[in-house]
């Protein structure tokens, strides 16, 4: 558990999201430390995903504030989020298949170098920093390698290697064990105790639950709009997770 | 949960892609260029005439004459757009550029005396500055094809109104302003600096058409632009996952409305090429023409779908056009068959590339 005194990376309050006549989000209060890793549970319409795009500006809350590492921040485009140090891997991972592992690493914030007045891509040290980044992540990924041709864990990578060119402070992964190998699920595993390593606050939204109890220091369960549970994951187990994203045990 | 530290990483389960399975060797546009090269090969035989001299020049002449729109077309087909109104484009721009150098080369009109004076013996009109003229009523057809152009995107960057739609209803919008401001009977470049008109526009300089520079130039230019700049990238970004290109902050919009005026222009500056040959912008000019470049586009690889195309892609497309049609008349086969083999080879080339991808 991270230490009481230290100033949130994120802190929401009363954020709260209706679209039309539906109450998506009532009343979320949640606060991430740096270097923690939490787990976002909750079944499918729980309010997951409203909360993600919430906090990476692809939506504005009806209600509430968010604060990152202390100030009141408001984001109208997921490139305000962005700025100020919130990177998310999508779950279809938003990457372009027909561009280059390298490219799409650096997609929308390519390197560049000065020819006069024009200027031109950085081919080179972009190819260079993505076989890094790669390296990093243990993943077999040629940067000049077209995304088309590349493997779930290879474009998983390519993904999450994106939020590693910016100094991120909070990395939000939407499911990104779903749709990979056994041996894929370790290396992302892996990759989230290092981001934690670094003083990287992460938050994870899966289904998969050894995945939250193997890397969360901490769980927060949503159903049906609200926060049910926020505990430590050593307070609790799977089969109180189970119940609280079911509704068998309403709270706790 | 250690990983096992491997640095740097080797790659024992990733295989390198070979070289002739990967860029142009493993693209549409190549496959079109090996065709195009065993045709031309094919006309060598079939036709002493064909490597003439005076074949070559007509047939770069002829092809440049659609690829400098399909350069144009290639960037919004890149995008995942289409933009039909290429044809009416070229010939509303070609008709302005006409009819404003016209107007300017009149001494007696408020604007010609700006720009022109009687000389002595009081028939002849001269230019005040030579060139100026010719500068300023190409500049003029430009504007309008950039009006156009910002029109269509905005419809469909903006507005969201599909490309489809947006440009075909910009296709008639155009072709009958032609109409309107000419009252249907087009217009003729005349003045002091018709004669450097028709020099830039169908002149050749050491043996080469002009309009081949132009275009070789253009597609140069394109190349770089596309592979080497940010732009060029969130072009093909836009192309291959919109929503992608989004999420990662691309100005998608800005992007959209871009490639749409850049085509316009394109379609613009071919039109006022195409009225130099001709000698006149007539209200029909270049209908239809925009099937003819889309059809060179896809031909050369472009795919509609988006995010794949290039300038060698559409160069190529219009070449093989065009060596069919000069291939159709040099062995006095009805020229007439050409649309029939057009229609078979842009079928062709597509299958060819669809049965490629099936088999890696």
């Amino acid at each position: 558990m991270a230490q009481v005194d230290a100033t949130p990376v994120l802190e929401l309050t009363g954020i709260g999201k209706e679209f039309g006549a539906i109450r998506a989000l009532h009343g979320v209060d949640l606060q991430v430390q740096p270097g923690e890793v939490v787990g976002l549970m909750g079944d499918n319409g729980a309010g997951k995903s409203t909360l993600v795009k919430i906090i990476a500006g692809n939506f504005r809350p009806s209600h509430g504030e968010i604060r990152f590492a202390g100030s009141a921040v408001h984001f109208s485009r997921p490139v305000d989020a962005r700025a100020v140090g919130i990177e998310v891997v999508y779950q279809d991972l938003a990457l372009a298949d027909n561009l280059t592992a390298a490219a799409n690493v650096f997609l929308g914030r390519e390197l560049k170098r000065k020819f006069g007045p024009i200027a031109l891509l950085d081919h080179k040290a972009m190819a260079a920093r993505a076989l890094e980044l790669f390296g990093e992540l243990r993943s077999e990924t040629r940067p000049d390698d077209l995304v088309k041709q590349m493997s779930g864990g290879q474009r998983q990578a390519v993904a999450i290697a994106r939020t590693r060119l910016s100094n991120a402070r909070l990395v939000m992964m939407d499911e990104p064990t779903a749709a990979i190998s056994v041996r894929q699920v370790e290396q992302v595993l892996g990759l989230i105790h290092r981001l934690k390593e670094q003083g990287v606050a992460v938050m994870l939204i899966s289904h998969r639950m050894p995945d939250v109890f193997a890397v969360c220091d901490r769980v927060i369960v949503m159903r049906r709009g609200e926060k049910r549970a926020d505990k430590p994951i050593d307070q609790t187990s799977p089969e109180e997770i189970t119940a609280l994203i079911t509704g068998a045990k309403e709270a706790a | 949960m250690a990983m096992p530290m491997e640095s740097p990483i080797s790659f024992t389960n990733v295989g390198k892609i070979k070289w002739w399975q990967r860029g142009i060797f493993a693209s549409q546009t190549g496959y079109v260029l090996l065709a195009l090269a065993v045709l031309l090969v094919i006309m060598h035989f079939a036709s002493p005439y064909f490597f003439t001299e005076g074949n070559m020049q007509n047939v770069a002449k002829n092809f440049s004459f659609i690829a400098i729109a399909t350069l144009g077309v290639t960037f919004v087909i890149i995008t995942g757009g289409i933009d039909l109104s290429v044809g009416s484009m070229m010939c509303f721009s070609a008709m302005i550029t006409s009819m404003v150098m016209t107007e300017l080369s009149a001494p007696g009109s408020p604007a010609g005396s700006l720009f022109v004076h009687m000389a002595a013996d009081g028939k002849t009109v001269l230019a005040n500055v030579p060139g100026l003229i010719l500068l300023v009523s190409v500049l003029a057809g430009l504007g309008v094809a950039l009006i156009a152009g910002l029109v269509n995107g905005f419809c469909i960057a903006v507005l969201g109104l599909s490309p489809f739609v947006t440009t075909l209803g910009m296709l008639s919008i155009v072709r009958g302003l032609g109409y309107v401001v000419s009252n249907g009977r087009g217009s003729f470049p005349g003045g002091p600096d018709a004669d450097y008109f028709y020099a830039a526009t169908s002149g050749d300089v050491l043996g080469v058409p002009v309009p081949f520079i132009y275009l070789v130039i253009l597609a140069l230019a394109m190349a770089v632009v596309l592979h080497h700049s940010p732009f060029g990238r969130h072009v093909f970004a836009l192309g291959g996952n919109e929503k992608a290109a989004e999420l990662t902050g691309i100005p998608v919009v800005r992007v959209k409305i871009e490639v749409y005026v850049i085509c316009a222009l394109a379609a613009g500056l071919q039109g006022i090429i195409i009225s130099g040959w001709l000698g006149s912008a007539p209200a029909n000019m270049a209908t239809s023409y925009e099937l003819n470049v889309i059809a060179a586009a896809v031909i050369g690889g472009a795919n509609l779908a988006g995010g794949i195309g290039g300038p060698l892609g559409a160069i190529v497309g219009c070449v093989l056009l065009e060596v069919i049609r000069n291939g159709l008349v040099l062995a006095q086969v009805s020229s007439y068959w050409q649309q029939t083999l057009v229609g078979v080879i842009i079928i062709l080339a597509v299958l060819v590339d669809r049965i490629r991808s099936r088999m890696t």
